[in-house]
């Protein structure tokens, strides 16, 4: 069993972070990582990127929206519980490279993926600024971490709450106007990496996301989770899951994430039908 | 016993009926009985020098098994099969027979031979079922210790040889449950899991240890297993890299890999969704593409998940289908369809991205081919469309470079495989070796064994003598 040592309660308890008993997967995690976890006997196999790895203490850290019985069956898990499974690092680690001036944007929980690719980008030596946005105030996460993290934040919120009343994309526009940028990163929902893209396509500047698509094994030997990326398909979970946002098929990959949309529902209802019972 | 022996036909294996089972995902054949079993014994003429032997790859003392339980004797039997075979209760079921041991037993070549594969499979059920337990002997503690990457067939069969020769035997295994093809792979009404987990078991408790979750290239290399203390590494992960056919609309919702899709219905159980969590599409008119064995077990099991019909559409003919006669007989006991000499061009889709058919075009056949094989060579103008909502693809796989590419210093031939010395299995890389599919490419279970054996020996003597 993998322990849970740290659990904290984020966006109105919609977001969730367990710091997680892990050591062989802590000492090996490289930024941009996943891992694979499964909570019981039952469960399924569900790919998360680490927010966070301590080699020290031999922890690693997720944090999840809850937004189907996988994920709500992990909220109720406290400290102390444990997953059955755990499973990683997978995926490719992140390219970082000193290259100048570095935007990072997140949406939603992509800032918990985002942050220690910003860490890791100021540290060897970029100019960092992020623009992370939610929907409203209380939906956003890590703020004070992800200041730390860059040398400038801006925040947006769809419903003006708090910073920048509109999308990242709308501020990503106006540092793009002022030049410069040599690189963009951005992870969050596939509509806001979708937007991004082609916002920074017409600036013609390199631009890195991470896709999320549905995965089972997370060692290539499956290919449930295939992307389309400048034509050819490959296996985000090998290959990836980051991936030159200019060449992905972002239509396929939304349509694909809902393969299993009235089964995810019809899962998620009826455990919640069972606890609330209880 | 008024005939003689060699006039008695074959002992049939009772067998559930098609029209039930086919809904079901419990065993086909339900196995014999003791009485059965001893009846079939008896046909086996105790050859002096047993060709069914030399057909077996791990060389199970045939005519000794079978004598010993012609006697009575199952625990002897089964002791005398794991002398040569840690997984018999798997052998009995799903080794093509027909091309091993009894396709070399001298009873066939006037009559059927010996049911070899149902009473090793009914010597490993009885033991299970009825045994004692008892271990067979180990020798004492070398100090030596080895590491096994994989838990498929054979480095099941590596670390069952070694630890009775007294290593210190670890499995790595990538999934969360060991086994490997045996577990994902294979479904459950021709391999039940129970059985495989209690074979396993028998190696646990000989004193295997096994490592589940442990993804080898990504959670520890190679090189790190050695500087945790390992003197010796074999690798069998298999060849677990799915093929698809590379053609227009393959990323549609409804096309899985057959990998995929066994995967979820075996490993992860989907075939209970929703009492397990994991889902699994569900397919009302689906199609298979592709001949061989998995092709087979895919499309029974979308069978038994409620299809109105399967199809397995297959571009060459009858004789050229890779599967086991029996399993292409079961599948169409069944009600699957074959659609042969057909060849798909392309999938088609709704405006949801969902598979709604898929075109085909009719074949030929030509010139035998470089695998000596009628090569199929469309027929201008004969397309056609079938209609279908799921579609699984079986037409093979290839090595997964995931352990290979963080293992620079280990030879690889051109298509990804781990080039080994042909009698050990040793590879480029000291004190490393390699058997199964990552060597041979997609093979079958017995093979697999038959490497897995070969590289213990060798293993050993490295181990005990020098590389």
């Amino acid at each position: 069993m993998f322990t849970i040592v740290r659990r904290e309660e984020m966006a109105g308890g919609t977001v969730i972070l367990n710091e997680i008993e892990a050591p062989q997967i802590a000492r090996k995690a490289r930024p941009g990582q996943f891992v694979i976890l499964k909570a019981n006997e039952e469960g399924e196999r569900i790919p998360l990127t680490m927010a966070e790895t301590d080699p020290e203490k031999g922890t690693i850290t997720i944090i999840y929206m809850v937004v189907g019985k996988s994920t709500a069956l992990f909220r109720d898990l406290k400290v102390g519980d444990g997953y059955q499974d755990v499973i990683g690092p997978l995926g490719k680690a992140t390219h970082l490279e000193k290259v100048g001036k570095v935007v990072c944007v997140g949406g939603g929980t992509g800032v918990a993926v985002l942050h220690p690719i910003t860490r890791a980008l100021k540290e060897i030596g970029n100019d960092v600024t992020c623009i992370i946005g939610a929907r409203t105030k209380d939906l956003l996460i890590l703020e004070e971490q992800m200041k730390n993290a860059s040398h400038d934040l801006r925040i947006c919120t769809d419903d003006g709450s708090y910073g920048h009343h509109g999308f990242v994309t709308e501020v990503l526009k106006e540092i793009l106007e002022q030049g410069d940028v040599k690189q963009v990163v951005a992870i969050g929902p596939v509509p806001m990496m979708k937007a991004v893209s082609a916002i920074t396509k017409t600036y013609d500047v390199p631009t890195m996301v991470s896709l999320n698509p549905i995965m089972v094994d997370g060692t290539g030997m499956c290919g449930g989770c295939r992307v389309s990326v400048g034509g050819a398909t490959k296996f985000a979970c090998v290959d990836g899951p980051e991936f030159d946002g200019h060449q992905v098929d972002y239509d396929e990959l939304m349509m694909r994430l809902r393969a299993y949309q009235e089964d995810e529902k019809k899962c998620h209802e009826s455990y919640c039908t069972i606890r609330d019972a209880r | 016993m008024a005939d003689k022996p060699e006039k008695r036909t074959r002992m049939p294996m009772p067998e559930q009926d098609p029209q039930v089972r086919a809904r079901n995902f419990l065993e086909v054949p339900t196995g014999y009985t003791v009485a059965m079993a001893q009846e079939e014994a008896a046909r086996c003429l105790q050859c002096k020098k047993p060709g069914c032997v030399e057909g077996c790859p791990v060389g199970v003392d045939i005519p000794g098994f079978i004598s010993l339980l012609s006697k009575g004797d199952l625990t002897g039997a089964v002791r005398n099969l794991w002398s040569k075979n840690a997984l018999p209760a798997v052998c009995g079921r799903v080794c093509p027979q027909e091309i091993q041991c009894e396709g070399k037993c001298i009873v066939g070549k006037k009559g059927q031979p010996v049911a070899i594969g149902n009473l090793e499979r009914f010597c490993a059920d009885y033991e299970r079922e009825h045994g004692t337990g008892e271990l067979p002997p180990k020798q004492k503690p070398t100090g030596k210790k080895v590491a096994v990457v994989g838990s498929g067939p054979s480095g099941l069969t590596v670390a069952g040889d070694l630890i009775v020769k007294g290593h210190d035997v670890t499995i790595f295994e990538a999934f969360h449950k060991a086994g490997g093809v045996l577990i994902y792979g294979i479904p459950e009404f021709r391999l039940p899991k129970a059985i495989v987990a209690q074979e396993i078991n028998f190696l646990e408790r000989l004193g295997v240890k096994i490592e589940v979750n442990a993804v080898v290239g990504r959670t520890v290399s190679l090189d790190e297993l050695f500087e945790q203390g390992f003197d010796a590494v074999y690798v069998g992960v298999g060849a677990g890299l799915p093929r698809f056919m590379n053609i227009p609309g393959e990323n549609l919702v409804g096309i899985l890999s057959a990998n995929e899709y066994l995967t979820r219905a075996n490993l992860m159980k989907a075939y209970q969704f929703p009492k397990v969590d994991t889902p699994i599409p569900i397919g009302k008119q689906v199609v298979v593409l592709g001949a061989g064995n998995v092709a087979m077990d895919a499309a029974r099991t979308a069978m038994r998940l409620g299809a109105d019909n399967v199809k397995i559409v297959y571009r060459r003919s009858r004789e050229e289908m890779p599967a086991r006669k029996a399993e292409i007989h079961h599948a169409e006991e069944e009600g699957i369809e074959m659609f042969l000499l057909t060849n798909p061009t392309r999938y088609l889709g709704n405006d949801n991205g969902r598979l709604i058919g898929m075109e085909c075009l009719r074949m030929e056949l030509g010139e035998p081919d470089d695998s000596g094989r009628r090569r199929p060579v469309p027929i201008k103008g004969s397309e056609f469309t079938i209609d279908c909502d799921l579609c699984i693809v079986a037409v093979g796989s290839g090595a997964n470079p995931l352990l290979t590419s963080e293992t620079p210093d280990m030879q690889l031939n051109r298509w990804g495989y781990v080039v080994t010395e042909e009698k050990t299995g040793k590879t480029t890389k000291k004190g490393v070796w390699a058997g199964g599919d990552i060597v041979t490419g997609a093979a079958t279970v017995i093979l697999a064994m038959g490497a897995g054996r070969q590289a213990a020996d060798s293993i050993h003597d490295y181990l005990t003598i020098g590389w």
